[in-house]
């Protein structure tokens, strides 16, 4: 019966992996795609968190360069100035909303619904009304989403084959890895190249080596002007890499905007458990050392 | 209730009182202070605890969320995202909540797993194991009316998907079929309707699977727990009260559990779920490739193994009602594994098999997915109509020993639970 205690551990093990490997299924569509490269991020990790800086030039090739299209409606303009993201001066945010966007008001004392500097309470408002507005304004006729979500809303798939999968899961869950969403924006930002010859892309449409087969994207590539399209004040260089880069280090706080909280409060907890399943660790062996 | 002393006296005037009107502390004390639990069981045995403790998060997470969340279509995934943004610690009891379902499986499947081992559903707990299996339909059923709740697009088209299958009975009444999925509806397409019963039955299930968990308990409590060796206690030395001793024990395996839970929670959030949930539901526009949860993939897997849509869906259903009668497909006179050198194969091929269809449900149904998910359902199901009653009459076990003491202190020792982390 030396086997026992093992036995049962494998049958944990063998239950935990059956499940792990469940969990590549977020990884994994039913259509082909390129293999997409891990990116460094500093949100990445146990320890990660969003750099301030990059998030500040993020929001700036965001409103100079998405926002035509693009709305991140999930997002206040407090959010903007709250710890954990950008962290803007609040007088900035508060004048951005004030001089730059107008919102709906209260219907005034004749019913009518006048427009209202936006302040930092409101959603940040959306280049478009609706979504016919949107389709209507775009050549093809394409919805440009919302991008509130836009790094939590996409992933990589996995090609590994069926025996790599519970080790690749373990790799990745000790990593803690969660950042394939913001690989996959980033590859698709600079994925914008010349097809191969034999490739007829349709009229309208652009080619982007990271969107799923056949890689057609309805989004010409945003970066064509090439280096120097944004403003960069604080001497980081103006390149397409960058603005790929730090515009997905944005939009990946806007998808998760609690994320320092949560690996903040995620480390004390996990010390906490440890040094408590280690007491009671012992207090079990000194409860049970009285039954031999 | 398993006879034993009590060593119940109450402490206080008041206690004196109030025993001798309501003897809950009595009961109480009798049930989860003195009860004897055999002093051979291992870790495993721990997971029936976890699993209370996983039921009791659900429901304490699940009420806050419900006095944030708006179950209709318009709303109900401006809510969820209103919960992680903009109500305090909303991200958290949301993980908790959605990681927790994740965990409560595991829990389950683990706590099942050990069940078939050592062959916990014979005789005399027949009944225990039932309430068992009708306690897993209800946290299915539960789990994938919650996963609806979010109206992302897996949502949406699981939700789709699953109600659809209620059509497959037109091919045996015409029409039938198309009613029952309207009528599951409320319409003539998934919708808000849809989304608003799914909501309430989500918000009732859990207390009902809290009273099929009562029922549980007392079967459980009536007949004793079983343990690696299968025997029944025979004598004091047999056992120890559950505590400190169970109890002890109990909590220990729930923080290493919770440990691995909360880096879940709060590193992997969303590991365990799908990208296209954080896309709002869309009528309109099909996901390439929907998957269910990774806790239903094994029976997805049955689904779609075979071509038929009605026989899908009943091998599907009958992957799990089955078990109602694994008491009587198991004609072996001995319960554990441990002493049955043949069945203890086919128990590992069965857990393998339940895995890879685990694994081939989330992989699309084609070759050579399809081919392989046939097989292991194929095997699935022979296991237990076939397998089991042949293998309970053709083995011949092994000696077991005399009682559980003689197990733990007498020729083996050093490896029996008790002694598994005892003073050394």
């Amino acid at each position: 019966m030396i086997g026992l205690k093992t036995k049962a551990a494998a049958a944990a093990a063998v239950l935990l992996a059956a499940m792990l490997g469940a969990g590549t299924s977020a990884h994994e569509g039913g259509h082909e795609a390129p293999q997409i490269a891990r990116q460094k991020w500093t949100f990445s990790g146990v320890l990660g968190d969003f750099d301030a800086g990059q998030l500040q030039r993020g929001f700036r090739v965001y409103t100079d360069v998405c926002a035509r299209c693009h709305g991140v409606k999930r997002l206040s303009f407090r959010n903007l100035v709250q710890p954990g993201g950008p962290e803007f001066p609040e007088a900035g945010v508060k004048s951005l909303a004030a001089d730059k966007y107008k919102v709906d008001a209260e219907p005034n004392d004749q019913g009518k619904i006048v427009k209202r500097p936006a302040v930092l309470a409101d959603h940040i408002p959306s280049p478009y009304k609706n979504e016919q507005e949107a389709r209507a304004s775009q050549p093809g006729g394409a919805l440009p989403p919302d991008l509130s979500l836009i790094t939590k809303a996409r992933s990589v798939e996995s090609h590994a084959p069926f025996y790599m999968v519970p080790l690749n899961m373990m790799r990745d869950i000790l990593a803690g890895y969660q950042e394939s969403g913001a690989d996959y924006v980033y590859a698709y930002l600079t994925g914008f190249k010349e097809p191969a010859k034999d490739v007829k892309v349709p009229d309208g449409m652009n080619y982007n080596e990271a969107f799923p087969a056949p890689h057609f994207t309805a989004m010409p590539n945003p970066f064509a002007g090439g280096n120097d399209a944004v403003k960069y004040d604080d001497g980081t260089p103006q390149t397409v890499d960058n603005y790929a880069r730090d515009v997905t280090a944005f939009l990946a706080w806007a998808a998760d905007p609690s994320l320092a909280e949560r690996k903040r409060l995620g480390l004390l907890v996990m010390v906490y458990l440890l040094i408590t399943a280690l007491l009671l660790y012992l207090a079990k062996r000194r409860i049970w050392s009285k039954v031999h | 209730m398993a006879s034993h002393e009590s060593t119940f006296r109450p402490a206080s005037r008041a206690g004196k009182w109030l025993d001798e009107r309501l003897p809950l502390p009595r009961l109480m004390h009798g049930q989860f202070v003195d009860f004897p639990t055999p002093r051979n069981i291992n870790y495993l045995w721990t997971t029936g605890g976890l699993l209370t403790f996983f039921l009791g998060v659900q429901i304490a997470t699940g009420i806050v969320l419900a006095m944030h969340y708006i179950p209709s279509a318009g709303d109900a995934f401006n809510s969820v995202e209103a919960i992680r943004r903009d109500v305090n610690f909303g991200w958290l009891i949301r993980n908790i909540h959605m990681v927790g379902a994740s965990f409560f499986f595991l829990a389950a499947y683990i706590h099942i797993a050990r069940g078939m081992y050592y062959g916990s559903y014979k005789a005399p707990r027949e009944v225990l194991w039932i309430l068992g299996v009708v306690i897993f339909l209800l946290m299915m059923a539960t789990a994938f009316m919650g996963y609806s709740l979010p109206w992302g697009q897996m949502s949406f088209w699981a939700v789709t998907v699953i109600t659809n299958l209620f059509s497959s009975v037109d091919a045996v009444i015409p029409g039938l079929g198309t009613r029952i999925v309207q009528w599951l509806w409320g319409g003539y397409s998934v919708s808000g309707t849809t989304l608003t019963r799914f909501y309430a039955l989500h918000y009732l299930l859990p207390f009902v699977i809290a009273g099929v968990v009562g029922l549980h308990i007392w079967a459980l409590h009536v007949v004793g727990q079983n343990n690696p060796t299968g025997l029944d206690i025979k004598q004091p030395s047999d056992s120890v009260p559950m505590a400190p001793y169970a109890i002890m024990k109990d909590i220990f395996a729930l923080s290493v559990f919770v440990l691995l839970f909360a880096w879940f929670v709060f590193y992997l959030p969303d590991y365990l779920g799908h990208s296209d949930n954080y896309i709002e539901a869309n009528p309109l526009s099909t996901p390439p490739h929907i998957v269910p949860e990774w806790y239903f993939l094994p029976y997805y897997a049955i689904l779609r193994a075979i071509p038929d849509k009605l026989l899908g869906v009943i091998a599907m259903f009958s992957s799990i009602l089955l078990l109602i009668f694994l008491p009587w497909l198991d004609t072996s006179r001995v319960r554990s594994a441990k002493y049955r050198p043949i069945y203890k194969w086919f128990f590992w091929f069965f857990i393998i098999s339940v895995i890879a269809l685990g694994y081939l449900g989330s992989k699309p149904p084609e070759p050579p997915y399809v081919g392989w998910a046939r097989f292991f359902t194929a095997y699935y199901f022979l296991h237990l109509l076939v397998i089991l009653p042949i293998v309970g009459v053709i083995e011949n076990p092994r000696a077991l020993p005399r009682s559980i003491t003689e197990a733990v202190l007498g020729k083996e020792p050093a490896t029996q639970g008790a002694r598994a982390g005892g003073g050394k």
